[in-house]
């Protein structure tokens, strides 16, 4: 009956993620409360706020990852994606996952060879013919910028690769199953500097094609990657707008006092 | 005085160091005391058990122990020896009365019944020689198959159950109940295993679920043997049958099996698991791919130790699936190939049972309950190797 809702003012004008008064509870502590903002496609969202505040929480129900955790409730409110309800009960979760990609906080690589690793996504689906997932791998570490690192090796664990590797190689794992959205919990905040760095770069390549919403704690990071920023705090959506609005001109005094260090 | 101790760290005896050493010196020798317990009936059972399984000739393993059915031995003892060895032996005895009767009053007298118990101690040493050389040892087909039995008037003749032919259908017996009741073990196990790790929300079920398999690992077995008996047995109709004997050990060993599984599957990181899920994969697909492989190495060792220990279990097969004993190996006389399944079958650990308790403990039965037990640990101990060398070489391909 409300197919588009209104824009919410300080929204992007082309939002491919749509939330509207959502609330999340972990048993019977609320864990986000009435959260509403848009996503804009082929964007860089970024979530920041001091630990325990919902940002991660928030991140995860856009692919419906919290539905592994027991006694998870929606009391209200709705996410659309591309104008479908995922919390309908219509929805396929295992379709929604492979639209709503996600990288990990902890790289997660399965203990197998990076191409194995590649094609673990396209296995599952049932695709057997080699050139097909050769061609994918080929594509996916080209994607992730790691393919002249690796080329050699393909065939070697993931579990050789540094740190920073094995987050890219996560990343190049969450494409090749061809999705709109990646999203990314905190990718970086294993990695040093340099491998970050990558990281960063990798995420500003990917926005050409793809919708991406990063969690992170690092509020440089999050001003240098993203085109817009929201600010959580204890559960509730404090600010959100384009970088230079909250970060240089935040309208709410806890948005200022978060981003200038005085907290968090 | 303060002037002989050098420096404030020197050792000084105290009450609290001598308890110390005492506490120390206690464990050390329990610990010492338990190996040599363990240690005595190993080396006992190989000493006494290889005699019969190996002998001195090529092919220095005695095939026949190992193949053949249990027979009745036969042994025929040379009546005159026999006869004079007795008179021997009373003459000892009668002398020895004699010598502890008379006490310290003569030491002269005395003196001199020890030299003739001393004699007579050689002599018997030397008829007992000739008994055993002149003797006649025969299995019931052997015997069966003389043409002229010995002459009774001149041998004595003896027979004894189960000690003579060898434990074939026992060993294969045996391996037959571990192999089955491994498979249904681990299938049902992991099932169950997969269910409660993965699937199961946690709550009073669960706990109270978990709680009962705990609880199932430590039913006396004998418990378990007349639940066979009652439910595969007679319930069924199975009969006592091998596939009676195969869920009764099977359902013995489970918890153990459902236990260390489950642990196995939990120590696989959420991270595998999510990873998987993330990129569309069913909860199954994750289990399947990228949780069972990692864990199988400790499902397998823990899943075969159990049922290795459980294999050495009489009670849950005496009433099930054991005969005493049965002149047929397996595959032999079936009518129909599902006989196979319901037929009763030798086992090494009622084997045992069976020769340790049944028959006279002597010379001639000694070789069959030593070599069986021996036979059984060598068994056993296969079982528990091949699990460890499993478990090497799944863990080098799925290592993480």
């Amino acid at each position: 009956m409300n197919p588009k809702n209104t824009p919410l003012p300080s929204n992007p004008t082309n939002p491919i993620i749509e939330v509207r008064d959502f609330n999340f509870m972990y048993g019977s502590a609320q864990a986000l409360y009435d959260i509403s903002l848009d996503i804009g496609e082929k964007e860089v969202t970024a979530l920041i706020g001091p630990s325990g505040c919902g940002k991660s929480t928030f991140l995860r129900c856009f692919n419906r990852m919290n539905d592994l955790i027991d006694n998870t409730r929606i009391p209200g409110g709705t996410i659309k994606i591309s104008d479908v309800d995922i919390y309908h009960k219509d929805i396929d979760v295992i379709e929604l996952r492979k639209h709503v990609g996600m990288v990990f906080q902890k790289s997660n690589p399965f203990p197998k060879s990076i191409y194995e690793n590649i094609a673990y996504g396209l296995r599952i689906q049932g695709i057997k013919r080699k050139n097909e997932i050769d061609q994918v791998v080929e594509e996916c570490l080209r994607g992730a910028a790691l393919w002249d690192e690796v080329k050699d090796r393909l065939s070697d664990s993931a579990l050789g690769m540094s740190g920073g590797q094995q987050q890219r190689l996560c990343i190049a794992r969450a494409l090749a199953v061809k999705p709109k959205i990646i999203l990314m919990d905190e990718p970086c905040s294993a990695l040093d500097p340099v491998a970050t760095a990558k990281v960063e770069e990798l995420i500003h390549v990917l926005k050409e094609n793809y919708t991406i919403v990063i969690v992170t704690h690092n509020m440089q990071q999050a001003a240098r990657l993203s085109d817009r920023t929201a600010f959580f705090y204890l559960g509730k959506l404090i600010e959100y707008g384009p970088n230079e609005q909250v970060f240089m001109n935040p309208e709410n005094p806890k948005t200022e006092a978060y981003v200038s260090g005085r907290f968090g | 005085m303060a002037s002989e101790i050098p420096h404030s760290f020197v050792k000084r005896s105290s009450h609290k160091k001598r308890i110390e050493a005492l506490a120390v010196n206690l464990f050390r020798q329990m610990t010492y005391l338990v190996i040599l317990a363990a240690a005595y009936i190993f080396v006992d059972i190989t000493i006494n058990g290889s005699k019969a399984v190996f002998q001195s000739t090529a092919p220095y393993v005695n095939v026949q122990f190992l193949t053949d059915k249990p027979q009745t031995l036969h042994v025929f003892e040379p009546r005159e020896t026999y006869e004079t060895m007795q008179q021997v032996r009373s003459q000892i005895l009668v002398l020895e009365t004699k010598n502890r009767g008379l006490g310290e009053s003569d030491p002269e007298l005395s003196n001199s019944y020890a030299q003739q118990i001393k004699a007579l101690d050689a002599q018997y040493e030397s008829l007992d020689a000739q008994r055993k050389e002149t003797r006649l040892k025969y299995s019931d087909r052997e015997y069966r198959a003389l043409e002229v039995s010995p002459d009774l008037s001149n041998y004595k003749h003896d027979t004894y159950a189960y000690s003579g032919g060898g434990i074939g259908p026992a060993i294969i017996g045996t391996c037959l109940l571990v192999l089955g009741s491994i498979a249904i073990a681990l299938v049902l196990g992991l099932l169950c295993a997969v269910y409660l790790s993965e699937y199961s929300r946690p709550g009073k079920i669960l706990q109270a679920v978990r709680l009962s398999i705990l609880n199932l690992s430590g039913v006396p077995s004998i418990v378990f043997g007349l639940f066979g008996f009652g439910m595969f047995v007679l319930f069924f109709g199975w009969g006592v049958s091998l596939i009676a004997g195969w869920f009764t050990l099977a359902i013995m060993a489970l918890p153990v099996i459902i236990t260390a599984s489950e642990e196995s599957m939990r120590a696989i990181p959420r991270g595998f698991r999510e990873g998987a899920l993330a990129l569309g994969a069913t909860k199954w697909t994750s289990v399947r791919t990228n949780v069972l492989p990692y864990a199988l190495p400790g499902i397998l060792t823990s899943s075969i130790m159990g049922i290795a220990r459980v294999a050495g279990e009489t009670a849950p097969i005496m009433f099930t699936a054991a005969y005493a004993l049965r002149d047929q190996l397996p595959w032999e006389g079936l009518e129909h190939p599902s006989d196979f399944l319901f037929q009763g079958v030798m086992a090494l650990p009622y084997h045992i049972y069976v020769v340790s308790s049944k028959i006279p403990q002597n010379e001639y039965t000694r070789d069959m309950q030593y070599g069986t037990a021996f036979v059984f640990l060598l068994i056993v101990g296969f079982f528990a190797l091949t699990s460890i060398l499993l478990r090497i070489r799944v863990r080098s391909k799925y290592k993480w």
